[in-house]
């Protein structure tokens, strides 16, 4: 079981809204499409799931060309961001409405429904219609519709979205689990880093209609390509400031200089972007290695355990993730300190050059 | 004593409101002779008469049936035909689209007078002339435009996603339109067969061209009541109050949705 998608482009009006893409996801996998809003994640799953038609290129499911062949002939499943279901149909009809299409006998049908409903903690809803029930079993009662066939691919686009925090993490840790059990091709669109690295698998990073990488989630996280994946793989977005290479003398954009010892002593001469995550940074140095930059910090956000410090450095927004709750005036330049080996460095087309070499700490 | 301004209003309003059709009803509760003799407030002389004449005379109650058939003949042709045209209009784009929706409305700016002509020699010379398929056809011409932006309005408010949900669940066009479709803008079929229903049923111009016996219509039988003892006031008056109980009974069944339907299922 596979599916391929082969130098598949998709264009609205002559807009390109996918580029050509070559992508292949094997079965039993669970892949993971993240971008921002508008990167064309759910274009990307249209074209998948054969509700659109690409404008060139052919898609294959099992070395099988399925191109063009009508939705209904395909053995998928969706769930749209928004709570999709049948408002006149009870609970127990939307999560049977697959089956009885498929002319399976009653007590079969009977039979999926419940335990598909148990899985999903709806059997005391099975009665109910769906715009009774609240926002997290509404997008219950879709996955269970989506999942009691047994599709061979499914397609969750951003489900968990429109869900209040609580139920997002209770539903987070029920999807793999739900793949595990169902061994079909899952695609899963997000917007946010964390998801795709709870959910594992692979994950594909998109951007403006373009994957930009794809491999295994660790992978992509650990070795983005370039600045363009490493900022959408990190949430607040990637730290950036100019770093400079000449001899054994490491400059950065501000003026701050270091001796290159340690990984970034391998790069060539010459200028880089260097690039790193928020959490990252720290206000007191754990080693002697550690950096020092001076920042202006404008505000801070703090969230039960975890205090954000939105800094500007060298003309460049800053962001830095801090343990604990921290009350820093304002307005005040403050010092902030980085393992050099957590830096990025990339090259001045945009591609990684060096990644950070860390083993130890939050990733 | 402290007058309620607003409950004063109100009675007024609802007076003035009610009192032509309470005359209609006081009229047709009275003898001719009563009507046309004295003034009273309610009738002196309280009679059935005139909605007996109605009921056993198969002018008058022929006129009701002709009426209703070709009322409802016009709505089930109407919403019939608006809904794929409401159901392409709401989920396809098309050339020229934009442009169709808003001049199907056009055939709603002209008069029915307009029309009465070029009906009645076409129906005359096709053989349509005094048949309910006849009025009911005329009808459609205005009411399929309506029908249309109606269901139109309330198809735009189904998600999309619905429609693809289905498919990927395997169902088929035509069984997702009957199951699952049809029974989410229920109150928009239901919104625009009423106004299919009233517009037809209250149009008299064009019923009365294209009818003369076989398929009068009541409007018609009212209009042409001169006997030789001159107008048959009480019975007139039976006859308009049984014309208005059709309307109040679709109005009371649909009023739940009727803002909506005015809206055009855009609210």
């Amino acid at each position: 079981m596979s599916l391929r998608l082969e130098n598949v482009t998709f264009n609205v009006d002559g807009e390109p809204q996918i580029y050509q893409t070559d992508l292949t996801l094997e079965s039993a996998s669970m892949n993971v499409l993240l971008g921002a809003t508008r990167s064309g994640k759910t274009t990307l799953m249209r074209l998948m799931a054969g509700l659109d038609r690409p404008s060139t290129g052919r898609i294959f499911w099992n070395g099988e060309d399925v191109t063009g062949l009508r939705v209904q002939d395909r053995d998928i499943a969706m769930v749209y961001q928004q709570f999709i279901n049948y408002p006149s149909l009870s609970v127990y009809e939307n999560i049977a409405s697959p089956l009885r299409i498929l002319k399976k006998k009653k007590n079969e049908i009977d039979e999926a429904v419940r335990q598909t409903a148990k899985m999903m903690k709806l059997s005391d809803f099975l009665d109910k219609k769906p715009l009774d029930l609240s926002g997290g079993q509404q997008q219950r009662c879709a996955l269970a519709r989506a999942l009691v066939k047994g599709a061979k691919l499914v397609l969750l686009d951003e489900p968990l979205a429109n869900l209040d925090y609580k139920l997002r993490e209770e539903m987070r840790e029920e999807i793999p689990k739900i793949f595990s059990a169902s061994g079909a091709i899952f695609v899963y669109a997000t917007t946010e880093p964390e998801e795709a690295l709870l959910l594992g698998g692979n994950t594909a990073i998109l951007h403006e209609g373009r994957i930009t990488q794809f491999d295994k989630t660790p992978t992509v996280y650990h070795h983005p390509n370039n600045i363009i994946t490493a900022r959408t793989f990190s949430d607040p977005p990637m730290n950036f400031l100019r770093l400079q290479k000449q001899g054994n003398k490491i400059t950065f954009g501000d003026g701050t200089v270091i001796s290159g010892q340690g990984p970034l002593s391998s790069l060539e001469n010459g200028t880089y972007t260097a690039g790193f995550r928020p959490n990252h940074l720290e206000l007191n140095p754990q080693n002697k290695s550690g950096i020092k930059f001076s920042a202006k910090l404008n505000i801070t956000e703090i969230t039960g355990s975890e205090t954000f410090l939105h800094m500007e450095h060298d003309g460049e927004p800053w962001v830095g993730l801090i343990h604990g709750v921290h009350d820093l005036p304002l307005d005040q330049p403050i010092s902030v300190y980085l393992d050099p080996t957590h830096i990025y460095t990339f090259g001045q087309d945009g591609n990684l050059v060096l990644a950070a070499h860390y083993t130890e700490g939050r990733e | 004593m402290k007058i309620n301004k607003s409950a004063l209003v109100m009675s007024l309003y609802i007076l003035f409101l009610m009192l032509p059709i309470y005359w209609l009803i006081n009229m047709s509760l009275k003898t001719n002779q009563e009507i046309l003799s004295t003034f009273s407030l309610w009738p002196n002389d309280l009679t059935f008469d005139n909605y007996l004449v109605i009921f056993t005379d198969a002018s008058w109650y022929g006129g009701y049936l002709n009426s209703i058939t070709y009322v409802v003949m016009n709505t089930i042709i109407s919403v019939t035909v608006a809904l794929p045209a409401a159901y392409a209009f709401s989920r396809y784009r098309f050339m020229g689209d934009k442009h169709l929706f808003f001049w199907l409305l056009t055939n709603r700016m002209a008069p029915p007078a307009v029309f009465a002509l070029p009906f009645f020699q076409l129906y005359s010379s096709v053989g349509l002339f005094d048949t309910h398929i006849a009025v009911a056809l005329a009808h459609t011409l205005f009411n399929v435009p309506l029908a249309v932006w109606i269901l139109e309005g309330f198809m735009r408010g189904v998600p999309k996603e619905i429609d693809e949900t289905a498919y990927i669940d395997g169902y088929g066009f035509f069984t997702f339109f009957r199951k699952i479709f049809m029974p989410l803008i229920a109150s928009g079929i239901g919104v625009a067969a009423f106004f299919c229903f009233m517009f037809s049923w209250v149009e008299l111009l064009l019923s009365r061209t294209l009818t003369s016996v076989d398929a009068k219509s009541i409007a018609a039988t009212m209009t042409r009541t001169v006997s030789a003892s001159g107008l048959d006031w009480g019975v007139l008056a039976a006859a308009g109050v049984l014309t208005i109980i059709p309307g109040a009974l679709v109005i009371y069944f649909v009023r739940n949705h009727i803002a909506k339907g005015f809206a055009l299922g855009r609210v």
